[in-house]
């Protein structure tokens, strides 16, 4: 909440809003492509989260330092080109860390640049905010993003392939759910998390509602 | 003293009664699926006497438990349950594991039906959503197929159909293929006689041609089915792969093969049927029909996998809300140019 009425928010809340109430896969739902693509392992969600995280931080953080530099007209190309150094940079990294896991994520690690929650971080607040709050917000953006993508993954990787980054969880005889491993078994654990999500928030909310006054 | 007040109902014409509830007709399709049962387990044994109730079974609870999260009076009354239930089992393979039989029809009734809002509200027909989630999810235990009208059916049980849960099947030495896939991977052609009367191998409930088209006449007779859908769908099967075999008889197989073999019959008569998941009005049921027959063909032919019922009918399910505001009811009044009065 910010603006004349409630003041400028609390520090911390810039970081926690991206973990629950503003999570970009589940609330914002931003960044679908990857969230969907990437997350048939736990290992890969994880490695896409963290890249996602990096770029996003990074790009807050320079965009907000120059948010007053940057003419208004041309400011989506800017934020565009911020973005791409350092996902070129993520890109090479990656490869320099494990070159299987860049060939697993494959296409999806240039595909960050037009990954919507960055970009639409970048215009909403970097560009309105100082430094110090860009980053909290990127971090906690970036935490929610791979928290997200994280559940996705095991769940898919434990009931698609019995495995749990590479480790088998179930007894060999485990029965493994081809499903979970193809792109409508995404969907449905997307579709899954976020019933149990909205159930949560929506109970929540029932709690904290004040009772009526009979009339 | 007065006479007590009664509130006098006015509604304009015209005035139908038919008498039919939702209970009623999905009890009398019911009805109509008992010879098909009853044929299955005499073919399959027991090992389908027990997919089958599980089936039912697990339908049921799933849609009790459903109910209750969400709040909605208990809507097993309405009969539609079993039939999803009994549909669902239907289309498994006997030997299936029952523990895949439960994980289907949980799927099933909590993601084809009862997220989508209850009876009325699922676009898609949830035995079929079950059908095709189990295919994605255990493609190689949902095409093992147990041979028919073995000796031993009624008394022992293959090894596959109690497996522990989330574990592996482990198959008896003897399985066989349908017809379908005989004739897709080794041009292998069936009697058609043999289809009909359903003395061959295949899903549990797929198999007697006669007795689905028997059970289908009592639901026409009664007027509790849209004939135009399966009529529809036949004629389509039969004039795109008539036409493909009149082409090349050698590539493409007879129109009776491909009327009589797979799930065509049951498909038809009773997955596409489905009131929720089929058009309004009959001129969009003949296309809808139309569109399913062609995929079929499509599919068996072009495609993949040798059966194709199951993906047709859920693709035009998706298709029917477009059906259903291109063309629609005629009003009662109304003439093209003018508005109803």
């Amino acid at each position: 909440m910010t603006g004349p009425l409630h003041g400028t928010p609390a520090l911390g809340d810039e970081f926690v809003k991206g973990l629950w109430r503003d999570n970009p896969v589940f609330v914002q739902v931003l960044g679908m492509c990857p969230a969907l693509a990437v997350s048939n392992t736990a290992r890969n969600a994880l490695a896409m989260g963290l890249a996602t995280s990096f770029v996003l931080i990074l790009s807050n953080a320079v965009i907000s330092s120059l948010r007053h530099v940057i003419p208004k007209q041309v400011r989506i190309a800017t934020y565009i080109l911020v973005i791409a150094t350092f996902v070129t940079v993520v890109d090479y990294a990656i490869q320099a860390v494990s070159l299987d896991l860049h060939k697993a994520l494959g296409a999806f690690i240039s595909l960050i640049v037009v990954n919507c929650l960055i970009l639409g971080r970048a215009e909403a607040f970097a560009s309105k905010h100082g430094i110090g709050r860009s980053l909290l917000d990127g971090l906690g953006m970036g935490a929610g993003f791979t928290v997200a993508l994280f559940s996705l993954g095991a769940v898919r990787e434990i009931l698609g392939s019995g495995t749990l980054f590479g480790i088998q969880v179930f007894h060999a005889d485990f029965q493994p759910w081809i499903v979970m491993i193809l792109p409508s078994g995404g969907f449905f654990t997307l579709a899954a998390w976020l019933l149990v999500f909205n159930a949560v928030t929506a109970r929540r909310a029932r709690a904290a509602e004040p009772l009526e006054a009979p009339r | 003293m007065t006479a007590p007040a009664r509130t006098l109902e006015i509604r304009t014409s015209p005035h139908m009664v038919s008498g039919y509830s939702v209970d009623t007709i999905m009890f009398n399709v019911v009805v109509a699926l008992l010879p098909v049962t009853a044929f299955a387990v005499y073919a399959f044994g027991l090992a389908a006497l027990l997919v089958l109730s599980t089936a039912t079974v697990t339908c049921l609870l799933t849609e009790r438990v459903a109910c209750r999260l969400s709040g909605r009076a208990s809507s097993l009354g309405d009969w539609s349950v079993a039939i999803t239930g009994l549909l669902y089992g239907l289309t498994l393979p006997p030997g299936l594991p029952l523990w895949m039989v439960v994980v289907g029809g949980v799927v099933a009734v909590a993601l084809g039906k009862a997220l989508f809002g209850g009876l009325g509200c699922n676009p898609f027909n949830p035995a079929l959503v079950g059908r095709a989630f189990l295919q994605a999810a255990f493609p190689v235990a949902m095409t093992t197929w147990s041979p028919a009208f073995t000796s031993d059916r009624f008394t022992a049980l293959g090894s596959s159909t109690l497996t522990l849960p989330f574990t592996r099947p482990l198959y008896d030495a003897v399985t066989s293929a349908t017809p379908l896939a005989l004739w897709k991977f080794e041009r292998q052609a069936s009697e058609v006689g043999e289809l009909a009367l359903g003395f061959i191998g295949g899903s549990t409930g797929e198999t007697s041609a006669l007795l689905i088209l028997v059970g289908g006449a009592y639901l026409v007779a009664r007027n509790m089915m849209s004939w135009q859908i399966p009529v529809a769908i036949f004629a389509a099967v039969a004039a795109f792969s008539g036409a493909l075999h009149g082409l090349d008889p050698e590539t493409y197989a007879s129109p009776t093969f491909m009327l009589f073999s797979g799930g065509l019959m049951l498909g038809a008569v009773f997955m596409a049927t489905d009131m929720v998941g089929s058009p309004m009005t009959s001129g969009a049921c003949l296309l809808y029909g139309a569109g399913i027959g062609m995929l079929v063909v499509v599919i068996r032919v072009w495609g993949g996998m040798p059966e194709g019922v199951m993906y047709a009918i859920l693709l035009a399910n998706a298709c029917t809300i477009h059906l259903d505001r291109w063309i629609r009811p005629r009003v009662y009044g109304a003439t093209a140019q003018e508005a109803p009065r």
